[in-house]
């Protein structure tokens, strides 16, 4: 497909009225302008294609960088931050001299064009942003969300997706450790699919995404570039879904896990013997995102001869070499005298490695195709200067009518018959039902550290054999508390990711999100956005837990109808010894059971409104961020002196879901008594925030209750571990045989 | 003096390293060798360890089976060298005929991970010898291509010669044919199975049992005489 003549610089200067495809592209009018105005003349095709990918919404973040300049300015003071927001994610101390690197991102357009490959994909290039780093990654994990789990496409969708990430993520040897399923029809259409993985270092290998030192090598390494994924950052990520238009399936990449999982062994290889200066990963917008990022993150600019790209398709033109969003491949910077050395790994591995150019000392990125020089840009202007948007943005009008339809007026079970039927009912409700069915089809052993895993409250991996040392994950959210209050929502989704780390007994250290909301252009929705933003940054602040990184997904809506917003938090907690760890199950008949924090009337937004109801109305539980501190420091301890012995998070679906999950897991009843001054119902269905249920050995009792009363946090003696049914006194008795057909069968019946 | 027990990395190989650490653990050498090379570094055994070898693209294992240092496992498999094949590396054995039948994927189509339950039917194999014939285990499972099959003719004479070494119990994750989960060789130097023993060493850590360590303590017994 070569063209004549090749638009070179020199052609495009001499050809100033020559009309390009910027708004095929993607670009809006004053966009390309800018674009002619920075260059003093018409970019070339190249240079466009480059420019139009990383001005791309979902590359330049323009509709969102002002707000997301709080996570910044806002943070948290802490000494464990050893990365922050910019590189290709964060990395934090978790002591011993080990470091984690950990981050979330979105793969939710391309897995509903193409559930298997986009759901894969988006696992493997979260994996290549923690290699990126100078990590090994040790776990991922998966939050999804999908439509009405009875919807005919969700079936179409979920397996896909499902698969899709087991199938990348296992062939990879990646535990999977954690993440959530909720269904809402509010994602018909716009399914989210986020990844996050997490990667261990020592604090010395630490790597970054830059091109230092002229007369360094620039190695292209990995798979060959083909013309999967053109356009995908820019047309996928970046617009709503139109019927109209023609299908969107050849901009979704196609993923080679095997490729991947020698990517890894040999970059690590590679890193263990000092040979990369820089490296950057190659994902939305291909070798234009590589060749800036690392170009402007450096010291001197770069040289690039594109002719040298290794092609899987050699009719593809130099804008499609550009642009390719090709999988498994890896950009590195490496000093002249070691390039023998990379080469001879990557071969060793059977790794296609390539040297396409070289760091210059003048501040130019530079390219070459056929001898004709294609791009001449300041890469700063490329990757770092896209256009930033002030979106306008407004309270929606009807968010005072659906904070005014109050959730805690809605009829209540009035029998004990009614109360015993709205537990099984929640219990069995998809939310509330056991994924099994789903996490079953992940590998969660491989690498042999795995302590804790789905549905456990957080993934918890060992770091170091000797000493125990060990990281924990959770990754939460609720699209339902943020609908009616977005600022809530968002902190509310930070509690429960830190809540749900401690509860494990892990002391939580830092934040990584995935902001899934939908369209910026409409006012509504960029103030929903603003609103979870300064939310989370100032909940971030309060609990000293700084965001190192993350990613924004706007543009989930079909048609006018936008996904409820969803912010999704990822929290990373250090714990010193894995043996100490708390796990859901109940462990011993006899212990007894004890609720702490304060359970108030609250059920806007709950399970139980959706499930008994199908209501979404009034205000999310109130936030109280102290108390979530408070408890949090209370079960860390707990968990480190043996005064507990299993732990459970309260959140959707209230204390009896969270009773009938412990037993559950531990195969072990319960006996339940309403303590005074509560309702039965608030009792077992109030979703307040701040809560856990714990497990306390008698012995322990006295110790238990003296900590808690000398902090002041409330605690409540609700019942004991007991038998083989859930009875709450005075009210029902449900067999653990019962519930565990109610929990464990709906979504085999859904989906299998 | 201890035994050395090498554990072969293929491309795509995933269980290499938590094989090394679970032959660690049960007090033996663990020496790392690689597909290309046809030096087996002098060790007493080989672990074939789980993983999607050259991605599983074509049938699992058997790209594998034609690696330079599969030729010398197979050699010295046919004079005695005690080899276990776990998964993908059950797989790699099938497809070198060191030991019948083959394997395909699971009749229900999706890749399974749970804690497994099994009956070992054989103690008598250099790898099982710290198990007692009828014992229950629970070991960690994890596949896509697990559904065991041979002809009739070959299941009848496995189960005549006591070479079903271990067989699913309460559940067949699978479709395997007979609930088999592993078998032996005629000589019982060569073992293969689908679970993963290397993920049930240690207390805390996977399933948090340690069924699998007999696996390993099994050979070194067999290697050092203890």
């Amino acid at each position: 497909m070569s063209r004549t003549p090749l638009d070179t610089v020199e052609h495009a200067t001499a050809t100033p009225d020559v009309e390009l495809p910027w708004a095929e592209l993607g670009l809006k009018k004053d966009e390309y302008e800018r674009i002619v105005e920075i260059l003093g003349r018409r970019p070339t095709g190249a240079e466009l294609a480059m420019y139009s990918v990383m001005w791309s919404e979902h590359c330049s973040y323009k509709s969102s960088k002002v707000h997301l300049r709080q996570f910044g300015e806002k943070a948290p003071r802490s000494d464990a931050l050893l990365v922050g927001i910019g590189e290709n994610a964060g990395v934090v101390d978790v002591g011993q001299g080990y470091a984690v690197t950990f981050k979330v991102e979105s793969h939710n357009h391309p897995s509903y064009v193409e559930p298997y490959q986009g759901a894969a994909t988006g696992v493997g290039g979260i994996v290549r942003d923690i290699i990126a780093m100078g990590a090994r990654p040790v776990a991922v994990v998966d939050p999804l969300r999908f439509g009405a789990a009875d919807h005919p496409d969700t079936k179409r969708v979920l397996p896909g997706v499902v698969a899709g990430i087991g199938g990348y993520g296992n062939c990879l040897g990646l535990p999977n450790i954690g993440g959530e399923v909720v269904f809402d029809a509010c994602y018909q259409g716009n399914p989210l699919v986020n990844a996050g993985a997490i990667g261990v270092m020592r604090h010395e290998d630490i790597h970054l995404a830059k091109a230092s030192g002229a007369g360094n090598k620039v190695v292209l390494y990995g798979a060959r570039t083909g013309g999967d994924g053109i356009g995908g950052a820019s047309i996928l990520a970046s617009e709503t879904f139109d019927d109209a238009k023609p299908s969107k399936r050849p901009a979704v990449q196609v993923g080679d896990p095997f490729q991947e999982k020698l990517l890894i062994e040999c970059t690590l290889e590679a890193f263990k013997e000092k040979l990369v200066v820089g490296i950057q990963d190659l994902g939305a917008a291909g070798l234009s995102c590589a060749t800036s990022e690392l170009a402007s993150n450096g010291s001197g600019g770069m040289r690039v001869t594109l002719d040298d790209v290794p092609l899987r398709d050699s009719t593809l033109s130099p804008e499609e070499i550009l642009m390719s969003e090709s999988q498994e491949r890896m950009c590195a910077v490496v000093e002249p005298e070691k390039v023998d050395r990379f080469l001879e790994i990557c071969e060793k591995w059977d790794v296609i490695a390539t040297v396409i150019g070289e760091v210059t000392d003048g501040d130019r990125l530079e390219i070459y195709w056929h001898g004709g020089k294609i791009v001449d840009v300041d890469p700063r202007t490329v990757a770092h200067e896209g256009p930033v948007y002030e979106r306008p943005y407004a309270r929606p009008e009807w968010q005072d009518a659906l904070q005014a339809d109050d959730a805690n007026k809605l009829p209540r079970p009035e029998t004990s018959e009614e109360l015993k039927d709205q537990v099984l009912k929640l219990v069995s409700s998809p939310n509330q039902a056991s994924k099994k069915w789903i996490t079953s089809q992940y590998d969660h052993f491989v690498q042999g550290n795995t302590v804790l895993a789905q549905p456990e409250d957080s993934g918890m991996i060992r770091v170091d054999e000797e000493s125990g040392l060990g990281v924990a994950i959770a990754t939460d959210g609720n699209g339902r508390y943020a609908k009616l209050d977005p600022y809530a929502g968002a902190q509310l989704a930070l509690a429960e990711a830190y809540r749900n780390v401690a509860t494990t007994g892990a002391k939580p250290l830092a934040v990584s999100d995935c902001l899934n909301f939908g369209s910026p252009e409409d006012p509504a929705v960029m103030w929903q956005f603003a609103e979870a933003v300064r939310g989370l940054a100032d909940a971030c602040l309060q609990l000293g837990t700084p965001v190192t990184g993350g990613n924004v997904s706007l543009y989930n809506q079909t048609g006018e109808a936008a996904i409820h917003p969803t912010p999704v938090v990822a929290v990373l907690g250090v714990i010193d010894d894995v043996a100490r760890r708390t796990p859901v199950a109940f462990q011993e008949e006899g212990q007894l059971l004890y609720l702490l924090g304060d359970t108030r009337e609250e059920f806007g937004g709950s399970a139980w409104s959706q499930v008994v109801h199908d209501h979404l109305g009034g205000l999310p539980p109130q936030v109280d961020l102290e108390r979530e501190r408070l408890l949090g420091e209370i079960l860390i301890s707990a968990s480190r002196d043996g005064m507990i012995d299993s732990a459970h998070d309260l959140s959707d679906g209230g204390l009896i879901q969270a009773v009938v999950e412990s037993s559950l897991l531990g195969g072990k009843g319960a006996r339940l008594v309403v303590p005074d001054g509560f309702d039965a119902f608030t009792f077992l269905f109030s979703e307040s925030a701040g809560r856990a249920l714990v497990a306390v050995p008698r012995s322990e009792e006295v110790r238990f209750n003296d900590m808690c009363g000398a902090r002041g946090l409330p605690v409540a003696r609700i019942g004991v571990v007991d038998g083989d049914a859930i009875e709450l006194q005075g009210e029902f008795a449900l067999s653990l045989e019962e519930l565990r057909k109610a929990h464990e069968e709906t979504i085999p019946a859904l989906l299998a | 003096m201890t035994a050395r027990i090498g554990v072969v990395t293929f491309p795509g190989s995933l269980d290499d390293r938590d094989t090394q650490r679970a032959i660690r653990l049960a007090g033996a050498e663990p020496v790392a060798l690689w597909h290309k090379d046809k030096d087996l570094k002098q060790v007493d055994a080989v672990v074939l360890p789980g993983g999607f070898s050259y991605g599983d693209y074509l049938r699992a294992g058997a790209i594998s089976r034609f690696s330079p240092v599969m030729g010398t496992v197979i050699e010295q498999a046919k004079s005695g060298l005690p080899v276990l094949g776990i998964c993908n590396g059950f797989q790699v054995l099938t497809e070198a005929h060191l030991l019948p039948g083959a394997m395909l994927g699971n009749d229900h189509l999706h890749f399974i991970c749970r804690d497994q339950k099994l009956r070992v039917e054989n103690a008598e194999t250099s790898w099982t010898g710290d198990y007692t014939a009828g014992q229950e285990i629970h070991i960690p499972l994890k596949n896509m291509d697990g559904r065991y099959v041979a002809d009739e003719y070959t299941l009848d004479k496995l189960e005549a010669e006591g070479r079903v070494a271990f067989r699913y119990v309460d559940f067949n994750p699978n479709g395997s044919l007979r609930d088999i989960a592993g078998i032996t060789n005629e000589a019982g130097n060569v073992v293969g199975l689908m679970p993963h023993p290397e993920h049930a060493v240690e207390p805390l850590i996977g399933s948090g049992r340690t069924d699998g360590l007999p696996f390993f303590t099994s050979i070194l017994k067999k290697l050092v005489g203890a």
